[in-house]
């Protein structure tokens, strides 16, 4: 799940991580009122949207006084941005973070991630603070310092050290920028994070060392004992689809073909979306309905795939394995009925009772076609959506 | 013979008293599986009845603790199907009793849960299976999971996969070639789990009774390159591999915690290449596994010697 950068640096103030003063404002008045309260003479105006890259499309504005604050909120609230993350549609900036400006004197990178190579939480830190680290390490791989975290004792004094000389903080502030990075790996444990990312770290002129952008992603997995992250959870910045998918436990994801997916099984559901491509379709989503086909699912999955204009027909491509297929086909036949599909609809069914579940298919007096193998649906489907 | 387990295998289930604990214990028991007790804390001394479809009934012990099952029954494998939050504590309980093999099926544990079981289990003599995974069947002899039995067939080709429906498909397409399979191994979904793709691959290099393997990886992570390198350097039997996710666009999550391209790496295509290059054939669609294996048996002679009749 993702946050927002004024959410992030709330929670991460928690943990005595150095972040500017700021708020958050939902108007021009708020914002307006937020400057006033931080008092400083120079203030920054940035849009909140979960996607990286708003300095370089105009979501962040340097405001000299308290007139220039308003002006640039007007201007951002309501402001479609379009990052290299928000894909050709942009997202529309809801909230804006206030913020003290500062002195900045060079910027630097600090990122937590989970290696799956060793197993372990690692830090990584360079010097080539305000990039994307994805281009620092295609350029200038060396640049990059990481600290392998062993969970039993955390991050080490020692090693946060050595992560601060190696990407030359000046000395007098080595001391507190491994203090930021104890800190910052301690929030990440504590709130079960996937991602943190401090993008830039900054040393400033007073002499403080502090998190200018704070990028927190945190383990769909654990959000079960983080009822205060869940709370920042903003709708507004997620699919539609996906949200009401994930009502009913289904995992989907929206694409840009024409050719509904409903799978069981993450793997098998990627698989489908490559065999619908393979023969020269478009898929227009990822759906995993899970283990259990029912009908309540394959309906709401149905509902879910048609809300999607694009759709010109659906791929069902199920492997039953312990369910059993003629129960698969009634699920999906009175599925159909009660969406009223008027679309193409191919249905692969695999596993036991296979027979039983094609004859419920033909014998539907739906427009249903059935197929013996995953190449031979998707080669269906895709000349039917043609 | 075979890689893992084996018709002599003891096994136990942590959470045998649960739904699907219950269940799928019942499906090892109709498929032959040596089944012999389950923990279940609160519910040690009783015992859990099963009524199988060849009409025979089986009663299994319940335990409190992984140690006391072990003691009473002999069990050396144990396989989870407790829920998310409970399933890194029950995976170490089992580590801590000394089991060879500790297999969890159990999908959604947080990551970081999953880092400490990690550094808990260095050192122990246990090996881990997933988290988030089918499980490991030997066909004929013993199924330790939520795989179909009915699809597998005794043979002699290894199948390893990060994807529990994509190895039913793998397995489903070589039985109906009549082409038998020596252990099928699903190492499961997540970012942080037990047995990586070479781990597998070394036992299936070593077991006497596998000819040929399938390796099926999807995108996210780099162990597929990983496994290629190890293949190239080490393994002397053929492998033949798929990679799913080929359309899935980066930056997001597809199903498994496991299965996303983040900053340009874990793609489909660098995944393709490197197997490629390391003399891996790669079936171009699903849908081509079992042929792609079949053509390359047909090319190493090894053909004959992998067919069931």
């Amino acid at each position: 799940m993702n946050i927002h950068e004024y959410q992030g640096k709330e929670v991460l103030r928690q943990y005595g991580v150095a972040v500017p003063v700021g708020k958050v404002a939902f108007t021009p008045e708020e914002a307006v009122a937020a400057a006033k309260e931080i008092g400083t003479a120079v203030s920054v105006v940035k849009a909140q949207i979960h996607a990286g890259g708003r300095g370089k499309a105009g979501g962040v504005k340097i405001a000299k006084n308290v007139d220039e604050v308003r002006t640039y909120a007007e201007e951002l609230l309501g402001k479609v941005l379009v990052t290299h993350q928000t894909g050709p549609e942009g997202k529309e900036v809801k909230r804006l973070l206030i913020e003290q400006g500062c002195d900045i004197k060079k910027e630097y990178y600090v990122g937590i991630v989970v290696d799956r190579a060793t197993g372990c939480v690692v830090m990584m830190a360079s010097e080539e603070g305000g990039t994307e680290i994805e281009e620092v390490a295609e350029k200038t791989p060396e640049k990059i310092f990481k600290e392998i975290i062993d969970p039993a004792v955390g991050l080490l004094p020692f090693q946060a050290t050595r992560l601060a000389y190696a990407i030359n903080i000046p000395n007098e502030l080595v001391r507190k920028a491994a203090k930021f990075m104890i800190s910052l790996y301690t929030a990440f444990v504590d709130k079960d994070c996937s991602i943190a990312e401090i993008n830039p770290l900054v040393v400033t002129g007073d002499g403080d060392v502090m998190a200018l952008d704070a990028k927190l992603n945190f383990d769909s997995n654990a959000l079960y004992r983080h009822n205060d992250i869940l709370e920042l959870r903003d709708l507004d910045e997620e699919d539609e689809k996906e949200i009401e998918a994930s009502k009913f436990d289904l995992s989907y994801i929206a694409l840009d073909g024409n050719i509904g997916c409903m799978v069981n099984g993450a793997g098998l559901a990627m698989a489908t979306m490559d065999i619908i491509k393979h023969y020269g379709g478009d898929p227009a989503n990822f759906l995993d309905v899970g283990g259990g086909a029912t009908t309540e699912k394959v309906t709401e999955a149905f509902k879910i795939i048609l809300s999607d204009a694009k759709v010109k027909g659906i791929f069902v491509n199920i492997f039953g394995g312990i369910m059993r297929c003629d129960v698969i086909a009634n699920g999906v036949v009175e599925a159909a009925k009660q969406v009223s599909l008027d679309k193409p609809l191919v249905v692969r069914l695999e596993g036991t009772n296979v027979e039983l579940g094609k004859q419920i298919l033909n014998e539907s007096g739906l427009n249903i076609v059935s197929a013996d193998s995953m190449s031979d649906g998707a080669q269906k489907i895709v000349s039917l959506v043609k | 013979m075979s890689i893992l387990i084996d018709k002599n295998t003891k096994v136990i289930t942590q959470g045998i008293t649960g739904a699907t604990g219950k269940f799928h214990t019942q499906g090892a028991l109709e498929y032959g599986t040596q089944m012999v007790g389950g923990v279940t804390p609160g519910k040690g001394g009783t015992q859990i009845d099963f009524e199988l479809d060849n009409g025979s009934k089986v009663s299994l012990p319940v335990f409190n603790t992984v140690q006391d099952a072990v003691k009473e029954t002999g069990a050396t494998v144990s396989v989870i199907y407790v829920p998310p939050a409970f399933a890194a504590d029950s995976i170490m309980e089992a580590v801590d009793a000394d089991m060879d093999l500790v297999i969890c099926i159990t999908e959604g544990i947080p990551v970081l849960d999953m880092v400490k079981v990690k550094r808990y289990m260095e050192g122990k003599k246990s090996v881990l299976v997933g988290p988030n995974c089918p499980g490991v069947i030997t066909p004929g002899e013993c199924k330790i999971g939520i795989m179909p039995g009915y699809i597998h067939t005794p043979g002699h080709v290894g199948v390893v996969s990060r994807s529990g429906t994509l190895t039913y498909e793998a397995v489903h397409q070589l039985t109906t070639r009549n082409i038998g399979q020596s252990s099928a191994v699903g190492i499961g979904g997540d970012p942080v789990k037990g047995m990586e793709f070479i781990d597998v691959l070394k036992r299936f290099n070593e077991d006497p009774d596998t000819y040929a393997v399938i390796m099926i990886g999807e995108i996210g992570g780099t162990a597929e390159e990983e496994a290629a390198e190890w293949i190239k350097a080490n393994m002397t039997k053929p492998v033949v591999g798929f990679i799913g996710g080929q359309t899935a666009p980066p930056g997001k999550r597809m199903g498994h915690a496991g299965a996303i391209i983040s900053g340009g790496k874990g793609t489909a295509a660098e995944k393709i290449a490197t197997m490629e290059r390391c003399g891996i054939q790669v079936a171009p669609t699903p849908s081509d596994m079992g042929a792609t294996l079949v053509r390359v048996l047909e090319e190493q002679g090894l053909l004959e010697k992998c067919l069931t009749k």
